[in-house]
């Protein structure tokens, strides 16, 4: 029966990229990940409207595809600022003095963990152990990885997330 | 010998001086142990030359990689579905930072790996499971594969012969349990990366139903060599029963922190001091984790321990992946211990009861115990707890499994501090209630 | 078969079952959550660990969980080592950390196997000192409540829900400790299973609504073994009552048929029996046409003097009991019976019961179905007319996993490895329908005609079957994947009221058969007792029956509402006419309103009886509680009416005599009731009977102290095995079919089933199930085909414009009594037509706008459905309180006027 199509339509260009990553998996499922990311690539994050097009994209409900998209980490189903903040609080970076960070981090953007900051600029959130922990304390900026971050330092890396 | 043949994973990124792509690959012997393999070997020789090796994977287990691959089932299969080879590339175990490195900076080792891997088993599709932090690392294994596709060496007849392989980067959406393989295969299939009961195993069952080989980054790094310059010369690599080097990797107050590759069975005190430069002035080394956030600790000891597989095993703990992660004296071994068992907790997938439920536990309990709110008795529930949650089996993966070896270590190593939490009321660690 | 031992005593049981089934199947207790018979193993709740010793040195042992090992001859195993045991009891506490303790107040309380597991592992001090996690709950539309503070996250709801029942909208969202249940948002759960979550749940997040509403204790539940009155499957049924109001439906475990899952349309319907529609008392119309209601005496003098004429005619009803039709077609005398089928149900039910009884066919059982390997549906929309069968339908095409998964090794009960090694294999399931389906979505192929269309296509897939050549892929494939079959099943229906379906499908099943291949075949019947109706007598056709009325004769009408069943105009003609008419039945219809007389009859909750489902199988109801106000069964109202009319031939005084008299006169069927069900003297150890009312029953003494504080005498039942208290045993092992809720000690949850099963999904003991009336022949009867005519005759359609009408049911609606139940009024569509979106286009009518046409009754809302046939209209029958469908295309118009029916608007559909 068909439904009253009352979603947004992905963008083409959005289509094309899902297109493509289902063309060489075995079914229209296995690219739920992908599809996600994709659309958060382009949207910062994904809405319930996003994820009902993509799961119709899919042939999958929306309950099946938000099951998924809400088991990982690095799929953002609320708004996020124009950057992200991901500051590492695994065991490296805290024997290296992170938690002391996190708290200056907070006061710094006037933002706990989980906030984004009024001017949308920055959204910060805890990462688990960003892979570089011999040059701990270290916290990741959109794609960015920023090593051996102190407090000092912090003014300018900020400097280029406009 | 050659730098290569001491330091066959990272030599040449030490004779470029920076991250290897094809020409300077190539010019230091690359592809042709690829090329040997699909060209002069059968699959079966590649097993067996594997086997002999005695290589042992090297993403935490341990789990003889020959052994693996010759799991699946040889020969196109019945049906005519096909197999999978998958290179595990989530690395988000705690202190790890190998893979990182290796794929940011030797990217064609790891995909000259997986070709001779996928050959070995039949495989016609490939797949790097990458973290979907690493973005630095998947552009330089992007431009890898691009660079070796153009080449011939992936794709369509690999190397002129009538193999095929498809090889692709699956970006994760980001959980530490798409590490364990299964969970892996689950994400992979864009399901939510729950663990899979085994049996049935992966090479019987993976990836979409079909045989599926998972190993680690630096387990296939190591392959090329082996095929290369055999088994023997792999196996004498080593310092003790373990074959090949290793690369370890030391976080925490040190004077160098980092990586290097070292003959597998390197001790630790060498590591450390050799290597990582000693101790920063003013901090002792009280404790440390040989292998990641899943190890259980280690003390003065075993310091002079070989770190090879065995000997890690015999003193209580794992080599894990190899990249340990040092608690000195300023560090109260509770915090560490709840730092860790909250990302034990986060990190659970949910799926059963010991490990979501009981992890949030003790993590509350060692919140409770360092900020000065612990109970007489809470020592008995965190050993009861650790008991229950940690042994294997109990749990469905071994996810929980790993997130007890630290703690049960540190309850047994560093009890006094527990207990001196409970007694005083607060954390001897900090002065003015900060730390 | 496989010797282990669990705390030194030996048992046996096949090689490689599963150790918790096995553990389970001795009787032992073993506490278990994720864990479902039906839906096998998947080791999230680790509750099960046992032991598991080497060999007989081993002293330590190893933890295993039990749900997920098989076992393997000589195996040693403890449930009672100290180990195991505190293990279990940490798994209690943790679950039990973020469990509110709210059981006093839970409506599970009582019936909670988390309560039950958590006293049986001893868990009772709490040492968590955090908070506890909290949730929001989401509105799950009217059947079911939720809870979610009170989840443990053992995944069995999306495990049913998703993976067992194919529901699309229940998911299980967020990972960690913080695992959601529910819905993407607040909406009703679509899945006609939903219902199922309230058992399969094993605490109290997914909660029955209905009967929260008013709530009762499970121990303060009178109840008895019923038959779900719904449709023709005849699912097994838990009958609740309190207070004169029957509370709720659970699943009884039938091993033939429902197993462990009923629709929701069953479970939540059967609040009709509480509707305010209900015929409470006797009425004789006066002269002033205004109904006097109350006197008991009044009325029969009345309905005798009425059946003094010398022309009555009566009129049965399939969702009678066998007892009422047989009484009323005994007063009346054969030849002025109608069995109260529409004309053209008539001819279609007839020809489905002559292809059963001489085709000779294998007609399977709902759990045969679950068996079959290929699947071939032909005009029957089963997940409306029939959900048990589509439910079954949706396993069977499961069956290829399960042989992939043997050969690779993995075990059977391993769900998430079957599920996971098949992917996306499915065996063939083929449907031919006039409207999309919920089957499509595992269906190999599906094909949209008209029931002529579909003949058609049935036909051609006998003749290619036989040898002919067809271009058509639906056809080929289909009949390549039957011929291919070990176990094929055609499934189809009288729903489209086409004979030339049956005959069509029957004719693939004789190509079949005359490829040496016995294929099973199942036809769904209308109503819950259409076939015994039946069975019971050719008699009157309806349009004759009206006719005769009309003409003067008087009739009795029995529980049938004539205006589902004939053209309103001549039903009009009829009870309008000179003929006096006596009126039957359970709720209000337009049909009492006209009668002379109206008796209230009993509903199936208040009475014995049986139903006769689609494979003929008789099955028995009891009494659940004693009917109230004037209302008794309608086989005693006619008794009392017989027997003043000197009619000894046609009165009974017990049930059980006239369920013998009408067995008896079943031609050429030899079926004692013993057979069916324990009959009225059946006694526990030859001398209990069963109680109704649990031994924890309280306040019986106080219930009616507002009217008097004399505790009134229990009433005595010289009916049944049961009595109407907590005298007497509670369910033993000896009475499987008569047991009338599922408790144990310690297991106090319809968990508690398998301690009355034989083993783990194995009959009930001491079950005798129903017995089938058509004995299937094991030996098909060559002659029977040359007798026997499965050819098609082409229909001669008017060429006219306008729409050519079909009709379509709606498995929250489109039945008249379940209809009557508020919390089906409230999930039910208002009347509704399906048109293919080009039509809709040339209506300029939009999804969710109205329309109507002059040949049907009421308004219709808009619904675009791609499937169906342009040029044609389906009509959901039954929401207008029509059935009937105009046998001439319809011409629609747009209604500007209409307004859609909200959900939660309960008003009563039948009422137009
Ligand atoms: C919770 C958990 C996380 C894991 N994470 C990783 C990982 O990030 N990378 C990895 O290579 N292996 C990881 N493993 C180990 C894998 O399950 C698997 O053993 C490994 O990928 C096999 O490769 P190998 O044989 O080459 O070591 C993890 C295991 C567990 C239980
Ligand atoms: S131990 Fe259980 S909950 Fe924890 S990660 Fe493994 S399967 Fe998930
Ligand atoms: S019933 Fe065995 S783990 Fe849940």
């Amino acid at each position: 029966m068909s439904e009253v199509e009352l979603i947004p339509m992905l963008s083409q260009e959005e289509v094309a990229e899902i297109e493509a990553e289902i063309s060489h998996l075995p079914d229209r499922e296995s690219a739920a990940i992908d599809a996600l990311m994709i659309v958060q690539k382009h949207r910062g994050w994904v809405s319930d409207e996003s994820l009902s097009a993509i799961a119709n994209l899919l042939g999958m409900s929306s309950a099946e595809l938000d099951g998924v998209a809400t088991f990982y980490n690095l799929i953002y189903r609320q708004p996020v600022g124009r950057h992200v903040i991901s500051m590492c609080d695994s065991v490296s970076c805290y024997v290296m003095g992170a938690d002391g960070l996190a708290k200056d981090l907070e006061t710094k953007l006037g933002i706990r963990f989980g906030e984004t900051t009024a001017d949308d600029r920055f959204t910060l959130l805890p990462i688990v152990c960003l892979g570089a922990c011999d040059k701990a304390p270290t916290m990741q900026i959109d794609e960015d990885l920023i090593e051996n971050v102190s407090v000092e330092k912090l003014d300018e890396i900020f400097e280029k997330y406009t | 010998m050659s730098l290569l043949e001491t330091k066959p994973l990272t030599g040449r990124v030490e004779e470029v001086g920076g991250p290897v792509f094809l020409e300077d690959y190539e010019a230091g012997g690359g592809y042709v142990a690829a090329k040997k393999a699909v060209t002069q070997m059968t699959p079966s020789e590649v097993i067996d030359e594997v086997k002999d090796s005695n290589l042992r994977g090297r993403g935490g287990a341990g789990f003889p990689t020959g052994t693996k691959w010759g799991f699946v089932p040889p020969g196109p299969s019945p049906d005519g579905g096909v197999k999978y080879l998958v290179c595990n590339g989530d690395e988000m175990e705690p202190g790890t930072f190998k893979d990182r490195w290796l794929i940011s900076n030797n990217p064609h080792s790891l995909i000259e790996g997986m070709v001779i891997g996928a050959y070995a088993i039949g495989a016609t599709k490939a797949y790097v499971f990458l973290r979907g932090e690493y973005f630095e690392p998947k552009s330089k294994l992007a431009k890898a594969i691009d660079e070796a596709k153009a080449a011939g060496y992936l794709g369509e007849g690999v190397f002129g012969s009538d193999f095929d392989l498809d090889f692709r980067i699956h970006s994760s959406g980001g959980r530490y349990i798409c590490g364990e393989e299964t969970a892996l295969l689950n994400a992979l299939e864009g399901k939510r990366a729950q663990p899979r009961n085994k049996p049935p195993f992966p090479p019987a069952s993976g990836a979409w139903g079909r045989p599926t080989i998972v190993n680690n980054v630096e387990t296939y790094c190591n392959v090329p060599s082996i095929i290369q310059n055999g088994a023997d010369w792999f196996r004498d690599l080593g310092l003790t029963e373990d074959a090949g080097t290793k690369i370890y990797g030391v976080s925490g107050r040190v004077n160098n922190p980092g990586l290097w590759e070292l003959p597998i069975g390197t001790t630790i005190r060498e590591i450390i001091d050799e290597y990582a430069g000693g101790m920063q002035d003013g901090f002792r080394l009280r404790g440390l984790l040989p292998g990641g956030a899943s190890t259980d600790f280690l003390v003065e000891e075993h310091f002079d321990l070989a770190m090879d597989y065995g000997t890690i095993q015999a003193a209580g703990s794992r080599m894990g992946t190899g990249t340990m992660i040092l608690m000195d004296d300023s560090i109260c071994p509770v915090d560490m211990s709840r730092n860790l068992q909250h990302f034990f907790a986060q990190e659970s997938c949910g799926f059963c009861t010991p490990c979501r439920e009981g992890l949030p536990w003790v993590e509350s309990l060692l919140l409770d115990i360092e900020e000065g709110r612990g109970q007489p008795g809470d020592l008995e529930i965190l050993d009861q707890n650790a008991q229950y949650i940690g042994a294997p089996g109990n749990t469905f993966c071994l996810h929980a499994t790993g997130a007890i070896e630290p703690l049960q270590s540190a309850l047994k190593y560093f009890r006094d501090d527990f207990e001196r939490h409970i007694v005083e009321g607060r954390c001897p660690y900090r002065t003015n209630g900060n730390a | 078969m496989a010797t282990f031992t669990v705390d030194g005593k030996q048992y046996e049981v096949e090689a490689g079952t599963n150790l918790l089934q096995a553990i389970l199947s001795q009787s032992l207790d073993l506490p278990y959550f994720c864990w479902h018979p039906a839906m096998g193993s998947v080791g999230a709740c680790r509750q099960c660990a046992v032991i598991q010793y080497q060999d007989a040195e081993d002293e330590r042992g190893r933890l295993t969980m039990a749900c997920m090992t098989d076992v393997q001859d000589g195996m040693i195993v403890s449930v009672e080592a100290a180990h195991a045991k505190d293990f279990r009891a940490s798994v209690i506490e943790w679950l039990m950390e973020n469990h509110p303790h709210d059981c006093p107040v839970c409506e599970e309380g009582g019936e909670c196997h988390l309560q039950d597991m958590t006293v049986m592992t001893g868990h009772s001090v709490r040492r968590y000192r955090d908070k506890k996690r909290t949730w929001e709950n989401q509105d799950l539309g009217p059947f079911i409540g939720h809870e979610m503070n009170r989840c443990i996250t053992c995944y069995r709801c999306v495990r049913f829900y998703q993976d067992y029942a194919g529901g699309k909208d229940l998911g299980a969202f967020g990972s960690r400790s913080r695992m959601f249940f529910g819905r993407v948002e607040d909406g009703v759960l679509e899945s006609e299973f939903a219902g199922n979550l309230v058992e399969v749940c094993p605490t109290g997040v997914f909660t029955d609504k209905p009967f929260s509403q008013h709530y009762t204790r499970k121990w303060d539940l009178q109840s008895a073994a019923s038959v779900c009155p719904g449709c023709s499957v005849g699912c097994n049924t838990f009958a609740s009552e309190r207070y004169g109001v029957l509370k709720r439906l659970h699943n009884r475990y039938h091993n033939d048929l429902n197993k462990y899952f009923i629709c929701d349309r069953g479970r939540f319907g059967s609040h009709f029996v509480n509707s305010q529609q209900r015929v409470r008392h006797a009425a004789v119309k006066a002269n002033d046409g205004v109904f006097e209601y109350g006197d008991v005496n009044a009325a029969l003098d009345r309905a005798v003097e009425i059946l003094k004429h010398e022309d009555v005619v009566g009129i049965g009803s399939p969702r009678a009991s066998m007892e009422a039709n047989y009484a009323l077609r005994q007063l009346v005398g054969e030849e002025n019976f109608c069995r109260g089928l529409s004309d053209s149900e008539r001819i279609v039910t007839d020809q489905a019961c002559s292809i059963l009884m001489k085709g000779g066919f294998k007609v399977p059982t709902v759990t045969e179905v679950e068996a079959a390997d290929v699947v071939v549906v032909i005009g029957e929309d089963i997940s409306n007319t029939a959900p048990r069968i589509a439910l079954a339908i949706r396993q069977a095409t499961r069956n290829v996993s399960f042989e992939m998964a043997e050969s690779a090794n993995i075990p059977l009960w391993q769900d998430a490895g079957v599920r996971g090694h098949a992917q996306h294999q499915r065996n063939a399931l083929y449907v031919a329908t006039s409207n999309s389906t919920r089957l499509d979505d595992i269906a190999e192929a599906t094909v949209n005609a008209l029931s002529d269309g579909i003949t058609q296509i049935a036909s051609q897939i006998a003749g290619q079957i036989s040898g002919e050549s067809h271009e058509n892929t639906f056809v080929t494939s289909v009949a390549e994947a039957l011929l291919a079959a070990e176990r094929p099943l055609l499934v189809t229906g009288t729903s489209l009221r086409d004979p030339n379906v049956l005959n069509a499908t029957a004719a693939i099943a004789w190509a079949l058969r005359a490829k040496e291949k016995e294929p099973a075949m199942l036809i769904a019947g209308s109503e819950v007792n259409t076939f015994n109706t039946v069975v019971t007598c050719e008699g009157l056709t309806l349009n004759s029956a009206l006719t005769r009325i009309a003409d003067g004769a008087s009739a009795v009408i029995l529980e049938n509402d004539l205006y589902r069943r004939a053209q309103s105009d001549s039903v009009d003609r009829a009870l309008e006419g000179d003929g006096e008419v006596v009126a039957l039945d359970v709720v209000e219809s337009e049909t009492l309103v006209k009668a002379n007389v109206v008796l209230p009859a009993a509903s199936y909750a208040e009475q014995t009886g049986t139903f006769v489902n689609y494979e003929t199988r008789a099955q028995r109801f009891y009494q659940v509680f004693q009917p109230q106000d004037d209302i008794q069964p309608a086989w005693r109202w006619l008794s009392k009416i017989a027997s003043r009319l000197g009619r000894t031939d046609a009165s009974w005084t017990t049930v059980d005599e006239v369920s013998r008299s009408a067995l008896a006169a079943l031609p050429g069927i030899d079926a004692s009731l013993e057979e069916l069900a324990p009959t009225k003297d059946f006694r526990i150890e030859g001398e209990h009977r069963v109680a109704r009312q649990t031994h924890r029953y309280s306040g019986r003494t106080a219930m009616n102290a507002d009217v008097s504080v004399h505790e009134p005498k229990a009433p005595v039942d010289d009916e049944t095995p049961y009595s109407y208290s907590m005298e007497g045993q509670n369910p033993g092992d000896q009475s499987g079919s008569v047991i009338p809720y599922s408790w144990t000690p310690g297991w106090n949850s319809n968990q508690s089933i398998f301690k009355f099963q034989a083993e783990v999904s194995g009959d009930l003991l001491g079950q005798s199930g129903g017995k089938r009336l058509f004995a299937v022949p094991s030996e098909p009867d060559a002659e029977v085909d040359k007798e026997f005519d499965f050819s098609v005759t082409q229909p001669t359609r008017p060429a006219a414009d306008g729409l050519v009408p079909f009709p379509i049911h709606d498995v929250f609606g489109s039945d008249e009594l379940s209809a009557q139940s508020w919390p089906v009024a409230q999930r039910a569509k208002g009347p509704y037509v399906l048109i293919h979106p080009d039509d809709a286009a040339v209506l300029s009518a939009s999804a969710g706008s109205g329309v109507r046409s002059d040949a049907l009754v009421g308004s219709f809302e808009v619904v675009i459905d791609d499937c169906v046939q342009s040029g044609s209209v389906g009509i959901a029958v039954g929401l207008n309180g029509r059935v009937e469908i105009p046998d001439r295309t319809i011409a629609l118009v747009v209604d500007p006027d209409f307004e859609p029916r909200q959900l939660g608007d309960a008003r009563v559909i039948a009422k137009s």
